[in-house]
């Protein structure tokens, strides 16, 4: 569904990532792990068109190359960023209806999965969102995205900065969301769980995959556990 | 005389001022430059409407049915060719853009129309009404407000329920999360100039009857919106609403109970007092650039 190959990309002179490759079919939960500064947001923000890269980026047969950023919305790559970046002075309906704005017309019933996924927002419906908690507003973005329909849904760090509550709740989300039919690109610090959940996983190490497998086969390998895990 | 009477004019003119303050907010909240060329599009707007009433003989209240959709061309355009080159530039980039563009604008009017004053005088230029006994209340000054009024409130209406209004403002609070919305950012910042740039216009063309029309009239102005900007906290509309009155209504009491040079005085003092207390204005959220 999504290909990537030799891609390379940055910010300005600074090159972040080197040549990666990778692949993603219908209806899986992909995760990409690594530290700090490996290059994981790099990488979502160069297919959802936030930065420019060279190299191929394959959407559906299609090349996403020097696409803006709002055109590639539109052909069901949505992206949630880091830090959620909700859109403080707007209320949570105001915020999710600005997730539906290429698809207005299907926006009510999107609502109504919205909620259902996660009855919190909807009890919270009229507050601005930036007077919400870090874990409320992670689910607020996660909606938000789901809002724009996306076929392909790329998530960076869901789990940051929140309670082992809320990560439960996040990682719960993900699941569900794939189960209705919407392939995942996770990217994440929380190594175990975001394995955990994933079909197939890749390991990024300072701009490079150095490792990929299953979930399973991953959370196994010895390199893995002594980098990530702490076993 | 009534301590009514300066309120009363200086909450009129105010109205008018925060027209240009909204103007020059928006533009900063969505596309965070500082428009310098703000006050000589107001200045243009002032000789649109003082060229349509000698040409064309139209009522310069009803010739901004004409100004409003010329100058929000004009601003676009000007966003589409200028500014969106400077967009993602430092800030002294961005100023000394709109400086220059403001600088052509005031010379090539000082080339065509002269540096001659203009005064637009209609036949209700200089009727009043009075109010409570003793206060007067200018008619043209009272048309200026009630249309600011109508004015702010379509845009207010704009901003909050329609999609486009919903767009800049989620622009405005987070760019980069509403491209990923689907939002067409460099669509939105040219929105955004040509909504301010018809705004200027339009407080220029609402002033022309009661002030002299001249090409370098538009750096009075400009030194008044960005103050209001500053008072209200940069990128705040509402903010810039209520700094325009504020400013308007300190104007007009300093020049009632002190003199009327000291006007300009008293405004920078409070000016000074914002940026030393509260630096992010009235309205502005803290820790905002």
């Amino acid at each position: 569904m999504l290909e990537i190959k030799s891609l390379n990309a940055g910010y300005g002179e600074m090159p972040v990532l080197r040549e990666i490759n990778l692949t993603i079919a219908q209806g899986e939960v992909v995760s990409v792990v690594g530290s700090n500064g490996a290059g994981k947001s790099t990488l979502l923000k160069a297919i959802s068109g936030i930065i420019k890269f060279t190299g191929a980026i394959t959407w559906k047969s299609e090349s996403l190359h020097n696409l803006k950023a709002h055109t590639i919305v539109q052909k069901g790559i949505v992206h949630v960023p880091e830090g959620r970046k909700i859109f403080p002075e707007m209320t949570v309906v105001e915020n999710l209806m600005m997730g539906g704005f290429l698809c207005q017309k299907e926006r009510p019933q999107n609502l109504d999965k919205v909620f259902a996924l996660f009855p919190k927002l909807a009890q919270r419906r009229n507050q601005l969102g930036g007077t919400m908690s870090g874990g409320e507003q992670q689910m607020l973005a996660i909606g938000r995205g789901l809002m724009g329909n996306p076929q392909l849904l790329l998530l960076d760090e869901p789990s940051l900065g929140l309670s082992p509550l809320f990560t439960e709740v996040v990682f719960g989300a993900i699941h569900t969301i794939n189960s209705s039919g919407v392939t995942v690109l996770l990217v994440e610090q929380n190594v175990y769980q975001s394995l955990s959940i994933s079909h197939r996983g890749y390991v990024i190490e300072t701009g490079r995959i150095v490792l990929t497998g299953t979930g399973e086969e991953l959370l196994n390998n010895q390199d893995v556990k002594k980098a990530f895990l702490g076993m | 005389m009534s301590f009514l009477q300066p309120l009363i004019s200086g909450i009129l003119t105010g109205g008018v001022y925060a027209l240009a303050g909204i103007g020059m907010s928006l533009v900063f909240g969505v596309m965070n430059i500082s428009n310098f060329a703000h006050g000589d599009l107001m200045m243009l707007g002032m000789y649109l409407a003082f060229f349509a009433f000698t040409l064309l003989h139209i009522d310069p209240y009803i010739s901004l049915v004409l100004i409003i959709p010329i100058s929000f061309l004009f601003g676009y355009m000007m966003e589409r060719i200028f500014i969106n080159k400077v967009i993602h530039h430092p800030h002294q980039n961005q100023i000394l853009l709109t400086i220059g563009l403001g600088l052509i604008m005031s010379n090539t009017a000082l080339l065509a129309f002269t540096s001659d004053p203009k005064i637009l005088t209609t036949t209700y230029s200089s009727s009043a009404f009075t109010l409570f006994g003793d206060v007067s209340v200018s008619v043209p000054l009272l048309l200026s407000f009630l249309i600011t009024c109508g004015i702010t409130l379509i845009l207010y209406l704009f901003l909050s329920k329609t999609s486009t209004g919903m767009a800049l403002r989620a622009t405005s609070q987070n760019r980069e999360a509403a491209q990923l919305m689907g939002i067409n950012v460099a669509k939105m910042s040219a929105i955004a100039f040509g909504i301010g740039t018809a705004l200027a216009a339009t407080a220029g063309a609402l002033i022309a009857p009661t002030y002299y029309i001249h090409p370098l009239a538009g750096h009075t102005f400009l030194l008044k919106a960005f103050t209001i900007c500053v008072l209200g906290g940069l990128g705040s509309v509402v903010g810039a609403g209520v700094g325009g009155i504020i400013i308007g209504v300190v104007e007009a009491m300093s020049s009632t109970y002190l003199s009327s040079d000291w006007k300009d005085v008293i405004v920078f003092l409070i000016f000074l007092a914002v940026l030393l207390l509260r630096p992010q204005g009235l309205f502005g959220k803290k820790g905002g650039q």
